[in-house]
């Protein structure tokens, strides 16, 4: 369970967090959604430790997180993909996905023993499939498609076994049919590893399609929560962010 | 992904020995032996600074100073006190893992040109240190009056074949545990931060102690290949602590490549023939070596052994249409890095 309180952070006199308190049930799956610069990758930034907040308090069952290092939160169980994938070019994909679960069981740094360390194959290949990327376990991760990029990223941090994981923009810069496979695969993920995923989208169908709630965020604040259908009719949300024509074409 | 075994290299390594150890009967003559000598010297410090370039992607500027330590380090605890080689000689590692901590966790927080710098201004630190403390370095003078060799376990440095078999032993023990080093989980996870040091927190990873292990690991070899030489000249020169000595190693591993473990190594022969035959021919031996680099830099743009390696993965991928992503990245970027 997730739970943030009073969360803020300011960048110069701009406040791109500001006051923000959200609370993301165990195992639930949420979109967050938002105009550019409502501070959606702010608040990613900020759970996971990438920054440090100036105030509010970050819970994780219950421990505040707020101000912990990236290395110490993703040790409390809190994954992330990036929104333009963040990989290892020079490493096969079976390669990156061994170094990650290396570094999960805190193995990372054997200087004694060769690469890989038994029983670390078995958890590799299990999230490779998860991610359908067997097929391209041995290709350098520089040479993967875009999409497989994006899925590579995820299935890195899956590896991690995070009781909570957040992806930003999973679809971003995706051809409509790819989208539709990546939101099958990370909704089959989350099926299969019971956690609670949190993802930014701006495709509203997708949102709609698979979010069981949404949460609004705008210049830095949450401006509505609730399901995709109380969302989709919420009048300062179509006002500040959908527009008068989603609302005319899905009404 | 060929499976290499500790067990399998670490044979591999003794036979390497073996045949070291018989050269000189087959090659006589002690210009052989003392190439040879120098070559571990300079064969493990080059590869040792290729752990931080090649493999963890830290490029610094600086390594001459654990050369320059390892040399006066182990030179003066000869002179100065009754212990025998090995005992310096662990001293002296001990001495430079020290040193690579404290100097390492300044530098390793820094990214790129920050952390060369820095390094480098390290590195010359100790050089003015040398040269300012004459009474216990010598000064510009170095570290003269021969450094004493008394013998252990039947090993007496004095005879100039024993020495060959202590350097070349010590190269290829040196190899051996720096290629184990690469090949463990820690070998990949200094290819991880190399690739990408942004994403490898948010898997776990601190990346400052692992780069500064790698810095302190690579400090340590770098202190013996500077006793090696201290035992070869009998002494030590602030020349061996100086921003040369960093450059020198550099352009080992320029010309050698870095994608490619032994890269380094054969950079280092490159480099000490380079310099034994256009010495003997011409007294512009700066303005040849920057056309062999320039050629390598501009031409090949990449180490020997990077460009054998591409060579040999051309030939191992079905020739069958072109490979547009390859080639297009190879020529137009930076040499790739080591993968292996």
């Amino acid at each position: 369970m997730l739970k943030i309180e009073g969360l803020s952070k300011s960048f110069g006199g701009v406040a791109a967090t500001n006051d923000v308190s959200l609370h993301f049930p165990k195992g639930s799956l949420t979109a967050v959604i938002g105009p550019n610069g409502a501070g959606k990758t702010t608040f990613f930034n900020l759970i996971t430790g990438a920054f440090k907040p100036d105030r509010g308090r970050i819970l994780l069952d219950g421990d505040d997180i707020a101000g912990l290092s990236p290395p110490e939160i993703v040790r409390r169980g809190i994954g992330r993909a990036f929104q333009i994938a963040r990989i290892f070019p020079t490493l096969t994909v079976r390669q990156a996905v061994l170094g990650a679960v290396h570094a999960h069981r805190n193995q990372h740094r054997i200087l004694a023993k060769r690469f890989p360390m038994p029983g670390s194959g078995d958890r590799a290949e299990q999230v490779i499939a998860l991610a359908g990327l067997t097929a391209k376990a041995d290709t350098l991760s520089r040479n993967l498609s875009h999409g497989d990029q994006k899925l590579l990223d995820i299935a890195l941090a899956l590896v991690l076994e995070p009781h909570v994981l957040l992806l930003d923009e999973p679809t971003a810069g995706m051809g409509p049919e790819e989208r539709w496979a990546m939101i099958d695969t990370v909704h089959r993920m989350w099926e299969q590893e019971r956690m609670t995923l949190i993802f930014i989208e701006h495709d509203m169908s997708i949102v709609f399609k698979i979010a069981q709630s949404v949460r609004v965020l705008s210049y830095g604040r949450v401006l509505a929560e609730g399901t995709p259908d109380e969302i989709r009719r919420h009048p300062e949300v179509i006002k500040a962010y959908l527009g008068d024509e989603f609302e005319a074409s899905h009404a | 992904m060929t499976r290499s075994s500790l067990l399998r290299d670490s044979l591999i390594a003794i036979a390497v020995f073996a045949v070291l150890a018989l050269l000189p009967f087959i090659v006589p003559g002690k210009g052989f032996t003392d190439f040879m000598v120098r070559l571990a010297a300079f064969g493990i410090f080059a590869t040792s600074l290729n752990l931080l370039v090649g493999y963890a992607g830290m490029e610094s500027f600086g390594h001459g100073l654990f050369f320059g330590l390892g040399c006066y380090s182990f030179g003066l605890i000869m002179q100065t006190f009754p212990v025998s080689i090995p005992v310096a000689f662990l001293a002296t590692v001990g001495l430079s893992i020290v040193v690579g901590t404290v100097v390492g966790a300044i530098c390793v927080r820094l990214n790129e040109i920050y952390f060369a710098f820095v390094t480098l201004a390290f590195q010359m630190l100790l050089h003015s240190l040398i040269i300012a403390w004459t009474p216990i370095t010598g000064g510009d003078q170095g570290l003269t009056g021969g450094i004493p060799r008394p013998p252990f376990l039947g090993i007496r440095l004095d005879d100039y074949y024993h020495l060959y078999l202590f350097s070349t032993g010590l190269l290829v023990a040196s190899l051996l545990a720096m290629y184990h080093i690469v090949q463990s989980p820690f070998g990949y996870t200094l290819r991880m931060i190399r690739d990408n040091a942004a994403r490898a927190p948010f898997l776990g990873i601190n990346v400052f102690r692992v780069r500064l292990m790698a810095y302190v690991i690579a400090g340590a070899f770098g202190a013996i290949g500077g006793m090696i030489m201290s035992l070869f000249v009998s002494g030590a020169f602030p020349d061996f602590a100086y921003w040369t000595i960093s450059g020198e190693a550099i352009f080992m591993i320029m010309l050698g490549g870095i994608t490619v473990f032994l890269g380094p190594m054969v950079g280092a022969v490159m480099l000490l023939l380079l310099n034994d035959f256009v010495t003997k021919m011409t007294t512009h031996y700066g303005l040849v070596l920057g056309l062999v680099i320039l050629l390598f830099a501009l031409g090949l743009r990449k180490g020997l052994m990077d460009f054998a390696a591409d060579l040999w993965r051309d030939r191992q991928t079905p020739t069958s249409g072109p490979r547009p992503d390859t080639a297009a990245k190879t020529a137009a970027s930076a040499p790739a890095r080591a993968g292996e």
